[in-house]
């Protein structure tokens, strides 16, 4: 029961998506071309935040922290 | 080309007319017991209705997936004209011969990039044919595609009683034939179909001058002059008032037919902001301070072109206004009353009625009988000197074929069963049906949330839907449940504006019109169109007067 309001939910979700990428007035191989060209963007964006992401913030938190215990050896 | 001499004519005749009109100016004329005082320059003092006229603007993120829907759109259509291009895929539009490749080019390819890419593929919501009379239900012909859109064929099968909000049809004329349409049918049997002639030689029937009269008695002017087509009113009589060395301003959305004529006439043409009556008189202004562009002389004329109702957004021009500034600034007026005759007005009298005006106030009254009147054509009405000299000097006159006889029986029936001069009561019945219908399904469709252009009266009700693909399901999705919509997007409106006209009608009853605010209602739910910010208040946008550039 619950699985069907949650399909009724994505297909009515999926259509949105499609009608407000303008897939709806694309025929079927252009829309197969054209999911498949952003899925793959967005799984290629999903790779490199999950590779990169932690070693920039970890970067980071060193550069900062390195500035604030610059600070510190000087007012000391 | 106006005749120069016929245009001192004007102008001389105009002035007589204002000496009349200022000895007349101490006694009150009474029209339909409506007493009027005759302002002369005191715009802020007119006393006009206060105009509830709302275009609400949409949400950011509406347009933001507007426009990347079009820029979709647009990749792909560079992808496929590459494919038709590089020979991958069959070309199915015009392309020139293997022989002339290297001539001059014939079919400019970009030109027609959005006609071959985006509207092609939702071309099957346009040109519907139809198969019945255009009343408040038809019958519409099935046509599928098999080549996405390219070509059609039809099935065979006829879907019958179609609502119709799309056809003009304000009073529920446009009907199959009854017994009121005899007299129609007695002229067809007495005077047949074509006239065979145009109306300078010998095609001006004895019905052309009871129709003429008649007009002129509904208007309330003195002379009437009809012609065959409503567009070709337009084009044909603007160049022979106005020629060069006159200034026409025209509205910014004014129709295509007004827009011809103007173009036609040789006059120089400078556009004013929709309905914007500051930027209107800043233009008059400049116009008779500075004269002709480089030799500085007075204009020999200044022609104001403006619409009753526009048809693309429904709103109704801001007549006591214009007829106050065209006084102060001695210009003409020349209103285009083709969708707000018949239509508006306490007896359906047009705009003039609607406001409480005086008709000699505007000086060329233009309509069209295809709205209202359930025929076609289209007439000019103003003085009578006015009137002669067009019939004399308009392309229309000399060369275009007269009405024919059934046609202008029609409206001659027509005009007397809302003027109630065939005895009953029916016609005025029918104008009060109308403004009853289309204030209820205006403030039915507000309350449910969609953004709707234009003045609360006005019976063209555009309701915006902004994406492409969403207009294409719209009307799609309206058919399948037996409701016929017009639906409209570029180039008729600017690009971001795509919308739906519903045009409102007598003969609809109050289950038809529940039947399609209820399709409405799920079509907005299904495809997100309730985008309006204000749900339950209708607070009149005040007009925005900061721009307000008189400085003296």
């Amino acid at each position: 029961m619950d699985f069907r309001h949650v399909k009724n939910y994505l297909s009515w979700l999926y259509y949105q998506y499609q009608i407000i990428s303008c897939c709806a007035v694309l025929e079927p191989w252009e829309q197969s071309m054209f999911n498949t060209i952003l899925l793959t963007i967005f799984a290629m964006v999903v790779y490199t935040a999950y590779v990169f992401i932690p070693i920039h913030v970890r970067l980071a938190w060193e550069f900062f922290s390195k500035i604030c215990g610059y600070h510190s050896t000087i007012s000391s | 080309m106006a005749n120069p001499r016929g245009s001192d004519v004007c102008n001389g005749s105009l002035h007589n007319h204002k000496e009349q009109r200022d000895n007349l100016k101490t006694e009150n004329c009474t029209k339909n017991g409506i007493v009027q005082e005759i302002q002369q320059n005191e715009e802020s003092q007119c006393h006009y209705k206060p105009l509830v006229e709302s275009f609400e603007e949409a949400p950011l993120h509406v347009m933001v997936f507007t426009y990347m829907g079009y820029g979709v759109g647009t990749l792909f259509g560079y992808f496929r004209d590459f494919l038709r291009s590089s020979g991958i895929e069959k070309c199915n539009a015009a392309v020139e011969r293997e022989e002339q490749k290297n001539f001059v080019p014939l079919y400019q390819n970009f030109e027609n990039f959005y006609t071959r890419n985006l509207y092609m593929r939702i071309r099957d919501n346009w040109n519907r044919p139809i198969c019945s009379a255009p009343g408040a239900q038809f019958d519409v012909l099935e046509r599928v595609s098999d080549d996405y859109n390219w070509t059609f064929r039809f099935t065979g099968r006829v879907i019958k009683d179609v609502i119709n909000m799309g056809s003009y049809n304000f009073l529920g004329l446009a009907s199959e034939y009854d017994e009121s349409m005899r007299t129609v049918k007695e002229v067809l049997e007495e005077y047949g179909t074509g006239v065979a002639s145009t109306r300078q030689e010998m095609g001006t029937l004895d019905k052309h001058k009871e129709l003429e009269d008649l007009v002129a008695k509904f208007l309330n002017v003195e002379a009437a002059m009809v012609f065959g087509m409503g567009f070709a009113t337009n084009s044909m009589n603007i160049p022979a008032l106005v020629g060069k060395g006159c200034l026409i301003l025209s509205d910014e959305l004014n129709h295509a037919s007004l827009v011809l004529g103007a173009r036609l006439s040789g006059a120089t043409i400078r556009v004013f902001k929709h309905n914007n009556m500051q930027n209107l008189e800043k233009l008059l202004r400049d116009a008779i301070v500075y004269g002709q562009p480089r030799i500085r002389r007075a204009w020999r004329k200044i022609l104001i072109l403006v619409e009753g109702i526009y048809s693309m957004e429904g709103s109704i021009v801001n007549l006591p206004q214009i007829v106050a500034l065209k006084k102060k600034y001695k210009a003409y007026l020349y209103m285009d009353e083709a969708h707000s005759i018949g239509a508006v007005g306490p007896t359906g009298r047009g705009v003039v009625e609607f406001f409480g005006m005086d008709p000699r106030d505007v000086d060329v009254l233009m309509g069209t009988f295809t709205k209202s009147f359930g025929s076609s054509g289209g007439y000019i009405a103003g003085r009578k000197d006015l009137v002669d000299y067009l019939r004399v000097h308009s392309h229309s006159a000399v060369y275009a074929t007269s009405m024919s006889p059934p046609v202008a029986e029609q409206i001659i029936r027509s005009m007397k069963f809302i003027m109630g001069l065939d005895g009953t009561t029916q016609g005025l019945q029918r104008v009060q049906q109308l403004a009853k219908n289309t204030r209820y399904f205006r403030q039915r469709l507000n309350k449910m949330g969609f953004i709707i252009y234009g003045n609360e009266e006005s019976p063209v009700v555009p309701l915006l839907l902004y994406m492409p693909a969403k207009v294409a399901a719209f009307a799609r999705h309206l058919l399948n449940r037996k409701i016929a919509v017009v639906v409209v997007g570029f180039p008729a409106t600017p690009l971001a504006e795509a919308r739906t006209r519903f045009c409102v009608s007598a003969a609809h009853t109050q289950e038809m019109l529940d039947k399609v605010l209820e399709a409405l209602d799920e079509m907005g739910e299904l495809l997100q169109l309730k985008y309006s910010r204000k749900k339950n208040s209708a607070c009149p946008e005040l007009y925005d007067e900061t721009n307000f550039e008189l400085n003296d």
